[in-house]
């Protein structure tokens, strides 16, 4: 065991006495992330100000070998930023300075603790934002989205955080810290950059963060066009992507979930609709013009009974209060419920509902649907009371047979919240161990001692070991000063 | 090497043509799947065999030279449409096919697979060397389409990572680090990737340049524009002055409106076009080809210097390519010794224009890679996944 009161004197030592706190209570704060049934207290919690003070609590960990869990936000719904017992918990959230905005190079430079809206806010004015929106924008940080390479509503079009992030300072699991990427595109080398976004911070540790700003369009154009059921609704979606538009989104919801989101928000959706589409695009005004009539007529055509135009910001917002509070709505309607995201085939979408509904119906639990229909990433909200005995291990079991229904149908057990602790027992249901071996080679290269975030993604560790050292070709050593030579 | 038994067995005795950069192969063979991909890395494995992985062979005096190649594995064979999905808008397809093949299966359901890279052989080749064109700006890198990936590994193990789904983040995204890896960590040997709706109308806008500064500020006008391009590339021959010409995709209305737009903001009588220039989307010719990679507005840095460190051995570079994403191809006047000094020059002045110097094609004596920030993970990353060393040895950064 490590000695974890020298660890703490030595951390406060480093980065001052009030960046480390090892009192139970005030550790208690940090027990969990958005996944609040997992439940871990940690051995100590240190809030870093900068690199310096990340690269010194990862190497004083590598040192004594403690593992250690990055924390942002806290709202990850895998259980991505669970703490370990006999851990160290770095938390971000004193780094929230905006280093740089430049729009002449279309970047801002963040640390990682900065809120996710944040960099919008301070882009806005310079006549940009930063595209990947998850619904948990308002406190989710930088830090935690590249560690999950998140997804927002607007990704259908614009890509995810992968494709937003240029560049970060990284302190590895040894306490290097190192700099991958920039402003400039295609660092040369192997793209590092690429394998660390969405690798759930178990290769280490983001302290600064380059992000692509993208230009505010010129049109946004929003409508919500209810139907009667999902089926209508599903087949305007694919009318609608058949037609060659690419929506900035489209997302749905069904009645449940619709009935939850009155509840809690008001959102004053179309009485008796079984389903809503909400289809925004954005662009010139006059590509947008043309392809918004198209949108109108295929949701039409398949069955739309009303169709709303959002006539200003106010009204687009008041269409999207309803989707993005989906999650914590049906909270009105359900005293618990799980929150479940995975991703099949658009096309697929029809004969996944069904088969949702069936396996809601046969295990007595309701399941409340919402997604992002454009990619065929499915959030179904399985309602349950854990009052009611044997209720949580039915809603569990649905929950997992819809992963199930996921994988059949050639998707993901998960489109951006991550595999983390919860959903790692699944791994092997979608991959190979020698898949699942190959992954871990890339986790042996950056933490072959295995103290970054330890237990997350991987069911099963592999042991990273010595490398066997037999080589053809070149000798090592001439090969390495070849490699001087240049 | 003989052999009797196994697929090595049916491979043939390298010829003159299978030359890879000035290295001569032992032996050619040609898998037709995955399955056989593996055993026959399987048995180089167990032979100790160093490998190439070959598509139709565009790049292979790319990058540095192997440093021994016993085994070309020709992806040719592998050149089938394993699943094109119009509904959902991906494919997925054996890593042999050539892009234009692909293209072709795609195309009647008015798609596109959005990369147009300047050297199109095959999948495998474009994923491995990461190749980007025009599209770029519009639609990312390879890395950003590629949305699931299958592998032979050095000992002949078959690993995938994502699948066929656009939006998926479960486990370790192995196809961004396989693209742009030159064949050092696997064979790739079937590809996923994200489709895109083919335009209905396609409009060319193209400027003059009057130096440096203008390209700046005529790249700056259009990427803060609203007219969202498809593309905004720069060509400046050795001996002439600069052009830059946008690609406007969209509705035939909205491209009209868009093209309108553009004509004002670049100023002069510039001319429209529906065909691209003939120079679109190639590389400059020469005897080397350069990729100077910058953040957007560093651009009329990187030209000066460039400018600045040809004019001391006489001449100037050609220089074409996505000013604005920022990655340039270029061709240097002068022999061997003047391409060293140039690039060498640059290399030391980088960093005021943000980016990298890479020699993709050139003389041996130059180092093709420069200065590398993370090689030491990258050669324990290169360890894990090859730790014999056997593919593609010494073609990669850092002789990995
Ligand atoms: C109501 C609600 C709605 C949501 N909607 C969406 C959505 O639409 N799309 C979506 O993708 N997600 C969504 N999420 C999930 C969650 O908000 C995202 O995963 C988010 O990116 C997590 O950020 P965080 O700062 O809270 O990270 P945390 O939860 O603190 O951490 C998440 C992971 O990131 C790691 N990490 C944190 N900081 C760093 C760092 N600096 N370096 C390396 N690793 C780090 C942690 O170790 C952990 O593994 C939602 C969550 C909630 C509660």
């Amino acid at each position: 065991m490590a000695d974890i009161p020298a660890l703490a004197a030595r951390l406060r030592a480093a980065l001052g006495a009030d960046a480390v706190i090892d009192d139970h209570t005030q550790l208690r704060t940090y027990e969990c992330d958005g996944l609040a049934h997992y439940k871990v207290t940690p051995a100590l919690a240190v809030l870093a100000e900068d690199t310096r003070g990340v690269a010194e609590v990862v190497r004083a960990c590598h040192e004594t070998g403690v593992p250690f869990v990055a924390r942002g936000s806290g709202t990850g719904l895998s259980g991505g930023a669970l703490p370990r017992a006999d851990g160290v918990l770095i938390v971000t959230s004193r780094m929230r300075n905006i280093v740089t905005m430049d729009p002449a190079n279309q970047r801002a430079v963040v640390q990682p603790g900065v809120i996710n809206l944040d960099v919008t806010r301070a882009a806005t004015p310079l006549g940009y934002y930063y595209a990947p929106d998850p619904s948990s924008q308002q406190v989710c940080s930088i830090g935690g989205n590249l560690a999950e390479n998140s997804g927002g509503a607007h990704c259908l079009k614009y890509g995810f955080t992968a494709n937003h992030v240029t560049g970060v300072e990284w302190v590895a699991p040894d306490g290097e810290v190192i700099r991958l990427g920039g402003n400039a595109p295609d660092p040369t080398g192997y793209d590092l950059l690429g394998a660390i976004v969405g690798s759930e911070g178990t290769l280490g540790i983001a302290t600064e963060v380059t992000v692509r700003l993208t230009r505010l369009p010129e049109s946004v154009r929003t409508l919500l066009a209810a139907f009667g059921g999902t089926d209508e609704a599903g087949a305007a979606v694919s009318a609608i992507i058949g037609a060659g538009v690419v929506p900035a989104a489209v997302e749905m919801m069904d009645a449940l979930a619709i009935e939850a989101a009155e509840a809690a928000v008001a959102c004053g959706y179309p009485q008796g609709a079984g389903a809503v589409l909400i289809v925004e695009l954005d662009g010139p005004a006059p590509e947008v013009e043309r392809q918004f009539a198209e949108v109108e007529a295929r949701c039409r055509a398949n069955g739309a009974f009303e169709i709303r135009i959002a006539a200003d910001d106010v009204e687009r917002a008041l269409f999207w209060k309803g989707r993005k509070s989906a999650f914590a709505a049906v909270g009105r309607i359900s005293p618990d419920y799980i929150v479940q995201d995975g991703v099949i085939p658009r096309t697929s979408l029809p004969v996944v509902l069904r088969r949702i509904s069936e396996l809601s119906a046969s295990g007595g639990v309701r399941v409340a649907n919402v997604f992002h229909a454009g990619d065929g990433n499915l959030h179904p909200l399985v309602l349950f009371d854990d009052s009611v005995p044997g209720q949580a291990e039915r809603a569990e079991e649905v929950s997992g047979a819809i992963l199930d229904l996921c994988i059949e149908h050639g998707g993901s057990i998960t489109g951006e919240h991550g595999v983390g602790s919860d959903k790692a027992k699944y791994m092997p249901r979608m991959f190979t161990d020698d898949d699942l071996d190959t992954m871990q080679m890339v986790r042996c290269a950056f933490d072959p001692h295995g103290l970054s975030n330890p237990g997350k993604i991987f069911p099963t560790p592999r042991l990273c070991g010595e490398v066997p050292g037999r080589r053809k070709g070149v000798h090592p050593v001439q090969e390495a000063g070849l490699a001087e030579a240049f | 090497m003989s052999t009797t038994e196994g697929l090595l067995g049916r491979a043939r005795a390298a010829e003159p043509a299978d030359t890879i950069a000035g290295v001569a192969p032992g032996q050619v063979v040609s898998p037709a799947s995955t399955a056989e991909t593996a055993e026959v890395l399987r048995e180089a494995s167990a032979r100790g065999l160093t490998v190439v992985a070959r598509g139709t062979g565009t790049k292979q005096t790319w990058g540095a030279p192997p440093s021994s190649v016993d085994l070309v594995v020709d992806t040719t064979r592998m050149a089938a449409v394993v699943e094109h999905a119009a509904g959902d808008l991906i494919v997925h397809a054996q890593a042999g096919i050539t892009l234009a093949a692909l293209q072709e299966t795609v195309a009647p359901a008015g798609q596109r697979l959005a990369l147009d890279p300047l050297c199109p052989g095959t999948l495998g080749g474009l994923i491995a060397t990461a190749g980007s064109g025009p599209l770029r700006y519009s639609h990312g890198a390879v890395r950003d389409l590629l949305i699931g990936i299958t592998l032979v590994r050095a000992d002949g193990v078959v690993a995938k990572s994502g699948g066929k789904v656009v939006k998926n983040v479960a486990g370790y995204d192995l196809g961004k680090l396989l693209a742009g890896s030159w064949g050092s960590l696997g064979v790739i040997t079937e590809a996923t990737f994200r489709l895109h709706p083919l335009p209905a109308t396609s409009r060319w806008v193209a400027a003059p340049v009057d130096g440096a500064t203008d390209a700046d500020a005529l790249v700056q006008a259009v990427v803060h524009s609203q007219t969202v391009p498809s593309a905004v590339e720069l060509d400046r021959p050795a001996d002439d002055p600069a052009t830059l010409a946008i690609l406007v995709e969209g509705t035939e209305a909205g491209v009209a409106a868009r093209v309108a737009a553009l004509r004002d903001l670049l100023g002069g009588t510039p001319e429209v076009r529906d065909t691209p220039p003939g120079w679109w989307g190639r590389p400059p010719v020469g005897d080397t080809l350069l990729k100077l990679t910058h953040e957007i507005a560093g651009l009329p840095r990187l030209l000066d210097a460039l400018d600045t460190a040809t004019a001391r051995h006489g001449g100037r570079a050609a220089v074409r390519g996505s000013a604005g994403v920022g990655i340039l191809h270029a061709t240097l006047p002068g022999d061997a010794e003047a391409v060293r000094a140039v690039v060498a020059e640059l290399r030391t002045a980088s960093a005021a224009w943000g980016g990298d110097v890479v020699v993709l094609d050139g003389p041996p004596e130059v180092d093709p890679w420069g200065p590398v920030r993370g090689l030491d993970l990258m050669r324990r990353v290169k360890d894990q996944f090859d730790p014999e060393h056997r593919l593609a040895p010494g073609r990669f950064v850092g002789g990995i």
